[in-house]
Formats: C-alpha cells, structure tokens, sequence
C-alpha cells in the first residue's frame, strides 16, 4: 500500500523497469559486454546515461537514454499564457536563456503581427544580450571541453571570464542565469545606466583572454592529438540528421541562420561565419567543432561592440523611451500554425506554435531543441573508437540535458 | 528557386489527394497519411527543390471533439533555402502512420517522442520505445483528455 511518509521504496528491479537496456546480453558475442555510462558520470555533461557495448577498449555501439531531466516544457506551454512561458523557455537551455528568449519573443510577435513595430533600441539591446549569452555559453562549452578530456585550467580561466558576463546581465537583468528579460514585444528594463560603459570595459578586457585561451588550449599539443581525426561528422551525415549550429558549420557548410534568415538586426550588423577546414586533421572532427566556437566568440565580440556603438550613438537611451511600451495587454495570436526559428548557441532553436485564436493559451507550443538533433548523431559516429574518444566525441557536441529533455 | 505552387504541384503528381493550407507560416502541404512516404521521398529526391533536412516533427492532438491527431513536419531545402510544412491528419484512435526515417534520420528521435506523448504509432521505425519518460509510465501525457496515473512507483504524482 502506498503511505504518504515512506515516498519511494528500493527494489533492484526499478531500473530494468523504468529504462530498461536496449541491447540484450543473451545477444551479445562472447567477448562483448555492456557498459553503462552515467547518468551521474560528470563527462556526460549532466544527467546522459549511455549504454555502451564494448569490445575490449573498442566501442561497438552506443544507445543513448534520455529523459532524466525531462520538466514537461511543452505540457507546461498548453496550460501558460504566452507571456509566462518564457520562464519556461529560460529553462531549456539554462546557459543560454537569452537566445532562446529572444527567438520566443520573435516568434509570438510575428504571430501577433507586431514584429516590425519593435523599436531598434530594444531589438540592439536583445541582440547585445543574445551575444553575450552566446560568449557564455561557448566559453561553458571549451571550457567544461578541455577538463573532459584532461586540461583542468582552462575551466578556471573561462569560468573567470564568463563570470564578468554573468555580471553584466544580472545588473541588467537582475538574474544571473535565468533572465526573463525579453518580453513578448520589448524588454523588462531599459539597460541600466552606465551598462555600454562597463560593456565596452569587458569587451577590451576579454580580447587578450581569448589569445590567451586559444594558445593555451585550442593550440596545445596535447589538446589536438586527443581531438584532431576524432570523431569525424561528414557533411551529408550532419545534414541527414539534423545537425545544426557550430557542430554543422565544423563539417564544412557556411550555414548560419543569422545570416540565412537575418532575423531581428543581424542584417545591419558585420560579422563572418566561421566554418571547420580541417587545420589539424579531417574536416568535421572535434578539434574543429572546438575552433568553430572559438571563432564565434571572435564574431560575437564584433557583434558586440558594434551594437554598443548603435546603442551609444543613434539608438541612444532618452528619458521618453519605454522598453515596455509595446508590450500587448492581452496576447491573442489569431488562428494559425507557425514556425519561427533562429541561431541560438548550440544551432537551430525552433518553436512550433498553433494558436486557436479563442484563448491567450498556445494550443500546442513544440520546442525544437537543437541539442536533442545534435545528440542524435552520436550512435552514427561512435562506432570502432577507444572509449576515452567517446568521451571527447560527447564533449565536442556541447548539449545541454536541459535542452535535451525540456 | 522555387516557390510554393511548385512544390504543391510537385506533390499532387504524386498523391491526387494533397491540399493546402496558406494560413500557415510557412505554408503547409496537407498530405494523406497513405501517400507519405511517396510525397516525403519525392520531395527529397527532386533536385528542383532537394528538402534535404527535417526541422522538426510535431505531434498534435485535435481534442476529444474533433476527434483527429495530426504530425507535422517542417522541412527546409538548405540549397534553395526554403521551408515548407507537411500536416498528416490522422484519427484519433488507432493512430498509425509511416515513419520517415528512411529519408531523413533526424525523424528517428523526433518520431520516439512523438510516440512518447501521442501514442502515434509509427510503420517501419526500427527502434519505438518511449525516449523522455519511463518505459512503464501509463498513458501519453500530451493527449487533451489524458488523466495521469496517481503513483508512480510509490511517490504520488499529483504535486
């Protein structure tokens, strides 16, 4: 019977229950054997567990099992308003929460068909923001990367740095890590004064940091043999998949949906798509997916500062401009369904919507989490390397359980 | 590049039954569930429009009343950068439908949650068991009239 005091009772057999193996053992070979790897294991980036068949040190197969950080995003959605949703979005993807914020944002608003009224100095602002969350969450990326396979300082050196970040969109924002800052049709605040300031200070003291990271990391010795020629994606594979983001642009494909789509202001800014070449071994292995998003923090650095310049100079702050002026009363999106996509860190961040055009409720909101697609592959490429490559292959796709769960 | 009375007219040389719904954004191709496959590899394979990758594939449950499910998938041409959405409307009981991953993998998982929190069933999947939730959970939460059970593995799951 089950009682309110005693909440969860051992039995040995919960496991095989609730996430049983998918390989069997009466089917394995005889020099085979299944090693699980995680769920609690800090190289699997969170709560990933992997279901590893084993030859020796040769990896044969791998299942991944997800689920374990599964919040119920989607059924969460039906029962919200649009406009409480967001903290939900927030959630997702917790390193990044401003990018997705803002493609929720987009997306409502173009359903509501209030897009191009957003004035510039809100639309300047996001993007600042979204910038400075991508730095974050690359340096999350290299950094949690090198202590996977081996390098423990660089960890420290990032984390230093993105802490500055974390900084700046907590004053912004009042946050440090789940903002809620990018409401449906403009923002919480207006940037608190001095902000472009102090932003332009980080801007000049990170520069340096960044050579110093890419010579001690990116360029060590040891960092390349662990990762040049591991785990390469070709192009036709990560296309068939899904794959998007950093992870697809190492394969070799200048595809960036800021570019493709030029969604909010990205059209007015200048910035370069980094792509994978293959400088230390095959194009689309996991020194380049590194590189990648080592560029991208360079790209996202010139993003930065040239937002700062339209922030301080054209779309500068005035005493009658209300980041909340636009912002509906009531969210109604007539009836339709829509896609909105757009670049967040780690690739294509999509919601799906269907509005019914009775309630303020979505009738069906679907996040498509780049992540999860981006996981997908890795049975694909984890077929006849060493285990410690496994691990380095893993690192080198920089998910997100939050992401990938929802 | 093409546009999207191509494309519709694409797919009815395929399947006499597709129609379209331009309300959507982007504009969605209604395909019947027999025809999938023969629409979904044709669109793929023609190299006037090459839909080379699977966005995203969602589930949906029209409600009691209308008595309908549908699965969406949004598809993009990357060489010719255009989206387009299919709808398949399937009844309500007994769902099934052909899956698509021969053509493009990412359906794979994509399609596993969807069974996952439909309880569509999918033909020709090589591996549908649930993915999010627990193999023994009862019942597919995103269904509007779904009831969730009250004990999970004794811990109460009404909060």
């Amino acid at each position: 019977m089950p009682t309110e005091h005693v909440q969860y009772q051992y039995k040995s057999t919960n496991l095989t229950e609730s996430e049983p193996n998918k390989l069997r053992e009466e089917n394995l070979r005889s020099e085979e054997m299944i090693i699980n790897l995680g769920p609690q294991h800090p190289s699997t980036h969170g709560v990933l567990r992997l279901e590893v068949l084993m030859d020796g040190e040769i990896v044969k197969d791998v299942v991944p099992h997800l689920g374990y950080l599964h919040r119920c995003f989607e059924k969460h959605a039906e029962n919200l308003p649009y406009n409480q949703v967001i903290p939900f979005v927030d959630r997702m993807d917790y390193v990044a929460a401003m990018n997705s914020e803002h493609m929720y944002a987009m997306g409502v608003e173009r359903m509501l068909g209030i897009a191009d009224q957003i004035p510039k100095r809100v639309e300047y602002i996001r993007v600042l923001m979204a910038e400075l969350n991508r730095v974050a969450s690359h340096f999350i990326a290299i950094g949690t990367y090198g202590m996977d396979i081996g390098a423990f300082t660089p960890f420290f050196w990032v984390m230093r740095d993105r802490e500055h970040i974390l900084r700046l969109l907590e004053w912004a924002s009042g946050a440090r890590l789940l903002y809620n800052y990018i409401w449906i049709g403009g923002l919480f605040y207006d940037l608190p004064v001095g902000f472009e300031n102090r932003c332009a200070e980080f801007v000049s003291y990170i520069k340096p940091k960044l050579a110093e990271l890419e010579n001690l990391l990116i360029e060590n010795t040891i960092f390349v043999n662990r990762t040049a020629n591991v785990g390469v994606l070709p192009l036709n594979l990560a296309i068939n998949y899904g794959v998007t983001g950093p992870m697809l642009r190492a394969s070799g494909l200048r595809f960036d949906l800021r570019k493709v789509d030029g969604y909010s202001v990205y059209p007015e800014l200048e910035f370069n798509v980094p792509i994978g070449e293959g400088k230390k071994g095959t194009v689309g292995d996991c020194w380049d997916r590194t590189w990648v998003r080592m560029q991208e923090i360079h790209e996202s650095m010139k993003i930065i500062e040239q937002c700062l310049g339209k922030l301080q100079g054209e779309h500068k702050r005035t005493r009658e401009f209300n980041p909340q002026a636009l912002i509906p009363k009531k969210i109604r999106p007539q009836a339709q369904d829509f896609y909105i996509r757009g670049e967040s860190p780690k690739g294509e961040l999509g919601f799906f919507f269907r509005a019914d055009g009775k309630t303020d409720v979505p009738f069906r909101c679907k996040a498509r989490s780049c992540c999860f697609s981006n996981l997908s592959v890795l049975p694909a490429i984890s077929k006849e390397i060493l285990v410690a490559d496994l691990i380095a292959i893993i690192g080198s796709i920089d998910m997100v359980m939050g992401e990938v769960d929802r | 590049m093409p546009d999207f009375s191509e494309i519709v007219a694409c797919a009815q040389g395929i399947s006499s039954e597709v129609t379209t719904n331009e309300k959507s954004s982007p504009k969605t191709i209604i395909v019947p569930a027999h025809d999938l496959i023969k629409v979904c590899t044709e669109l793929h394979q023609n190299p006037k429009m090459y839909f080379d990758m699977l966005s995203c594939v969602t589930g949906i449950d029209n409600g009691v009343q209308a008595n309908t499910m549908e699965v969406v998938y949004n598809l993009y041409s990357i060489p010719f950068n255009i989206q387009v959405m299919l709808s398949v409307v399937l009844p309500r009981e007994n769902p099934v439908i052909d899956s698509v991953t021969s053509i493009w993998r990412t359906a794979d998982w994509h399609e596993r949650e969807v069974y996952d929190m439909f309880g569509i069933k999918f033909n020709g999947h090589s591996d549908l068991r649930r993915i999010l939730l627990p193999a023994d959970w009862q019942g597919f939460p995103l269904r509007k009239d779904y009831q969730h059970q009250e004990y999970y593995r004794n811990i109460k799951v009404e909060y």
